[in-house]
């Protein structure tokens, strides 16, 4: 049953997006044509690709395509090299701690999602708290830039994300037998070539589940880029959801949304790939 | 007094309870029950006895009803059951780890069959505290699984599997996680519970000393066929095969080619300094190679050398010493180790022989069996 | 390794301050006399009420609740069946596809299902508002519910079951009383992060909705569009209350719960 209800809400309207896709533009409502009203005949009759040219004439979507996925690649290292430590620190805490870290990291995903991005507003702005931070301990003269530019972005991707990357390594790590470490420095490693030569590796399959986690939604993220970064910040997501909303073009939003699709698709598949690989191992 | 003795396969008009023939099961490639027949009768306490791999679980699993055989049929009181599912059978399994239903009360678990036959509630309630009386577990009724002991929720599984009064029970290895003299105690009770009951019993097992404990026969099989199905002294003295009488108890084995020598009797050259005797009922071509069987209580060890057919001289390689007895390890001259095991009449300090003591050990001619596979 | 280095405990400080300072400045903020962020006018419950009178306000929070029930409670029935054809399907026909359509949404952004969802709205002639709303949150939340209740089935002793056959139960009798009372836990979780994904989605609610409805992320997005609101401050500090008490609550009742039952396990053992 949930078989038939899948494949109506989520099959179906794929093949209707690329469809749309294809199709005109139009100024009626719905708007687009031809519509089903007129039979399924004439949907599939006029269909062209005159959308995806349009896509590729104009400069806005592949530079926001470009755009999108350098913001994520870097938004995903960054959550990376902050998120590994904090993974590493809980796997190394005393048992008992263990639950209470759990819970401490989940607590901020419980909360609205929409309020803890809006937080960073407030801190982020020109007047606002980060700034006169640095300013009353003297740091800065002028206040920084940071609100409604890409910066704001990662930190907003890096902050939301975050836990995303924490919990599969921290998942991992945890299977990781501690005395690792000391057998290697008793074979005369030093403790920071046994981290990378030997804890590192044998965490990688968290690690790759953590950037996926992280890289495949950032892609497509709409919120954060809206609230926080600027006209100048290009993100997909966002360009999406205008094309939509506001300039009524459903045909060319859907051809973006074809094309982010595809261009998550690759992605997508291997990180299945690396779930199953990564349940082999454990059963 | 005239003793009768429980022996319905024996009896060529008895109608056995299950029947298997030529049952055949197949995982994919492999062969888990090969060409299997076998008849089981009411009341027995059938031990199916092997190594891991050897098919027994699966026959069990055949017999509830959670696989079903590949080629053959099955009958249960001479109905076919195959294709009937496990809930619709008149047959109830011990599982070897028990089980039981963590959410639900040791009352519950027990009257779980009961209610899903839909038994009126008086009866319901009788016949649940008949069973918490049966295996003693009175005062525990209302406690849940993980606040009882090991024990106690191996009698709440066995409880649980009786409370329908099925025709036949199985039992998986329902011994294995009780230490060894708890395990002693709780197979006696299991006898005593399938006497009482007049329930027949079916266990599936490795460990041999429990099969023949408690068994009324014992199957002894190895990769899906079974080797050898009989009484466990028919088993153990009279074995079949060099596999069965390995796999029970300890061995010597004596290889080598035979040659009649008289009625029934036959000289077997093992390498020695000289033939030995044995009686077999067996016949065997002049020439064969057959295996003597001996069991090491029935070789007696001697500082000289006896009289009667049948000895051989060696050197005291090992002594296991086990408290009520002693298995001296022999080597003989050709190389071969014979086990002999007395009783410690004596205490030790008093032994009679000790590391590298120059010893003759004997045996009788019917002593062993003769076998030739 | 009981001792934690000193580079772990910075990291770990620093790692929950970063979580935590911006969910923090917000709530003392809502206390703020003042509508700027910058000046801190002393301490006022103002905003509070103000957004307790606010119509549309409360209107949304109504909306977006009654969205979230249903759609969890549905999500998780979904799911759930969902994740025992996964678990114990064993190979059937289509099955690469339906685990596919399982776990795609978990990782698709939402602007993607959001308008895949509408256009089929609009495609099949539905008219749009709360019930579309529902549908769209049903179908992505259920593919969360089934990944947590499959990792679950997928440790279950199916000895149990095979146990309850064979006392008699039927194959649904098992499901019904002894399947789902062990994996009640998992299938709550299930139904508790359906419904936190309903209450605080936006994108997809913004695409599915028609002019009737409208959710509080939507109404809040409106707001903070244009900048800092104190009414938001005020409503982010309820949501997170809520929030931080339900999970505290929680976490202090399951650890009774298990302190309870390893002590019942040790008093058996000595029995």
């Amino acid at each position: 049953m949930p078989y038939l209800w899948l494949l109506t809400l989520f099959l179906i309207p794929f093949v209707i997006v690329f469809k749309i896709a294809l199709s005109d533009a139009a100024l009626a409502i719905p708007p687009y044509m031809p519509t089903m009203k007129d039979g399924l005949s004439a949907m599939f009759s006029q269909l062209d690709f005159e959308n995806f040219v349009f896509l590729t004439e104009d400069d806005l979507y592949w530079k926001a395509y470009l755009s999108s996925l350098k913001i994520a690649f870097i938004s995903t290292v960054l959550t990376l090299l902050l998120g590994y430590p904090i993974a590493y620190a809980m796997a190394r805490a005393p048992h008992e701690w263990r639950a209470t870290l759990m819970m401490l990291i989940i607590l901020p995903f419980w909360t609205s999602f929409l309020i803890r991005v809006y937080a960073w507003v407030g801190i982020l702005s020109t007047e606002g708290l980060l700034n006169r931070f640095l300013f009353w301990i003297g740091a800065i003269s002028e206040p920084l830039m940071i609100l409604n530019t890409s910066t704001a972005v990662y930190i907003g991707i890096v902050y939301t994300y975050i836990p995303f990357m924490i919990l599969p390594i921290y998942a991992a790590l945890e299977r990781l037998d501690a005395s690792l470490i000391e057998a290697a420095e008793d074979l005369g490693c030093s403790r920071v070539k046994a981290f990378w030569l030997i804890i590192i590796p044998l965490s990688k399959g968290g690690i790759i589940a953590g950037c996926f986690l992280v890289f495949i939604p950032a892609l497509g993220e709409f919120v954060i880029p809206s609230l926080l970064g600027g006209s100048g910040t290009l993100m997909i997501g966002k360009v999406l959801f205008e094309e939509f909303f506001s300039n009524r073009d459903w045909p060319v939003a859907s051809a973006v949304a074809v094309i982010l699709l595809i261009i998550l698709i690759i992605p997508i598949i291997l990180f299945q790939r690396n779930e199953q690989r990564q349940q082999e191992v454990e059963g | 007094m005239v003793e009768t003795v429980f022996e319905p396969w024996a009896d060529p008009n008895a109608d056995p309870l299950i029947s298997f023939k030529n049952v055949t099961k197949r995982f994919g490639d492999f062969v888990a029950i090969d060409d299997l027949t076998l008849d089981i009768f009411e009341r027995e306490f059938f031990a199916l006895l092997g190594p891991s791999g050897c098919g027994k679980t699966t026959m069990m699993r055949m017999l509830a009803g959670f696989e079903n055989p590949t080629s053959g049929s099955m009958s249960l009181s001479g109905h076919d059951i195959a294709g009937i599912p496990p809930n619709k059978r008149a047959v109830n399994m011990m599982f070897q780890s028990y089980a039981l239903f963590p959410h639900l009360s040791v009352w519950e678990n027990i009257a779980f069959g009961l209610r899903r036959d839909g038994v009126a509630k008086d009866v319901l309630h009788a016949r649940v505290e008949e069973m918490l009386k049966l295996t003693r577990l009175e005062k525990f009724g209302r406690r849940k699984p993980h606040q009882i002991s090991g024990g106690q929720r191996q009698r709440v599984a066995l409880a649980r599997s009786l409370a329908k009064a099925p025709k036949l029970l199985l039992l998986d290895e329902p011994l294995g996680a009780l230490d060894k003299k708890l395990r002693q105690e709780t197979q006696f009770e299991l006898m005593d519970i399938q006497e009482q009951t007049g329930t027949t019993f079916v266990i599936v097992t490795h460990d041999q000393e429990e099969a023949m404990t408690v068994a009324s026969r014992v199957a002894v099989m190895d990769e899906g066929r079974i080797i050898q199905a009989a009484t466990p002294e028919k088993i153990y003295e009279a074995p079949n095969s060099v596999y069965v009488a390995d796999f029970i108890g300890d061995v010597n084995i004596l290889t080598g080619p035979v040659k009649a020598v008289g009625t029934d009797t036959y000289s077997l050259d093992f390498g020695g300094t000289e033939p030995m005797t044995a009686a077999s009922d067996r016949t065997f071509a002049e020439g064969v190679t057959a295996h003597l069987a001996i069991r090491p209580e029935k070789i007696g060890i001697h500082a000289e050398r006896p009289e009667g057919p049948n000895s051989v001289q060696g050197k005291v390689l090992d002594i296991a010493y086990l408290g009520n007895l002693s298995t001296y390890h022999v080597q003989l001259p050709n190389g071969q180790i014979i086990k002999a095991q007395t009783a410690n009449t004596r205490r030790v300090s008093r032994r009679a022989f000790t590391w590298e003591d120059p010893v003759w050990v004997s045996w009788s001619a019917t002593a062993g069996v003769l076998l030739d596979r | 390794m009981n001792r934690l280095s000193s580079f772990n405990v910075v990291s770990l400080t620093f790692g929950f301050a970063f979580l935590y300072l911006p969910i923090l400045i917000l709530v003392i903020y809502s206390f703020n006399k003042s509508k700027l962020v910058t000046v801190w006018a002393g301490f006022s419950t103002k905003w509070y009420g103000e957004l307790l009178s606010n119509e549309a306000f409360l209107d949304a929070a109504w909306v977006t609740l009654k969205v979230a029930v249903i759609s969890s409670s549905l999500a998780t029935v979904l799911g759930t069946m969902a994740a025992y054809t996964l678990v114990r399907g064993g190979r059937f026909f289509g099955r690469t596809l339906f685990s596919g359509m399982i776990y795609a949404p978990l990782v698709m952004p939402e602007v993607i299902t959001g308008l895949s969802l509408l256009l089929l709205f609009i495609g099949i002639g539905m008219d749009r508002g709360v019930m579309t709303i529902v549908l769209a949150h049903t179908t992505f939340s259920m593919c969360f519910v089934s990944v947590v209740v499959s990792s679950r089935l997928a440790t279950f002793d199916r000895s149990l079951e095979e146990a309850a056959l064979d006392l008699g139960a039927s194959p649904f009798e098992a499901f019904r009383l002894i399947t789902l009372p062990i994996i009640a836990p998992a299938v709550v979780s299930g139904w508790l992060l359906a419904f936190t994904l309903s209450l605080d989605d936006l994108v997809i609610a913004s695409f599915a909705t028609g002019p009737s409805a409208t959710t509080l992320p939507m109404k809040i997005w409106s707001s903070v569009r244009l900048g800092v609101s104190p009414e938001i401050n005020a409503l982010s500090s309820i949501l997170i209350g809520l929030v931080a008490s339900g999970v505290i609550i929680a976490s202090l009742v399951s650890k009774r719960n298990s302190v309870r039952l390893r002590l019942e396990e040790r008093t058996a053992e000595r029995l």
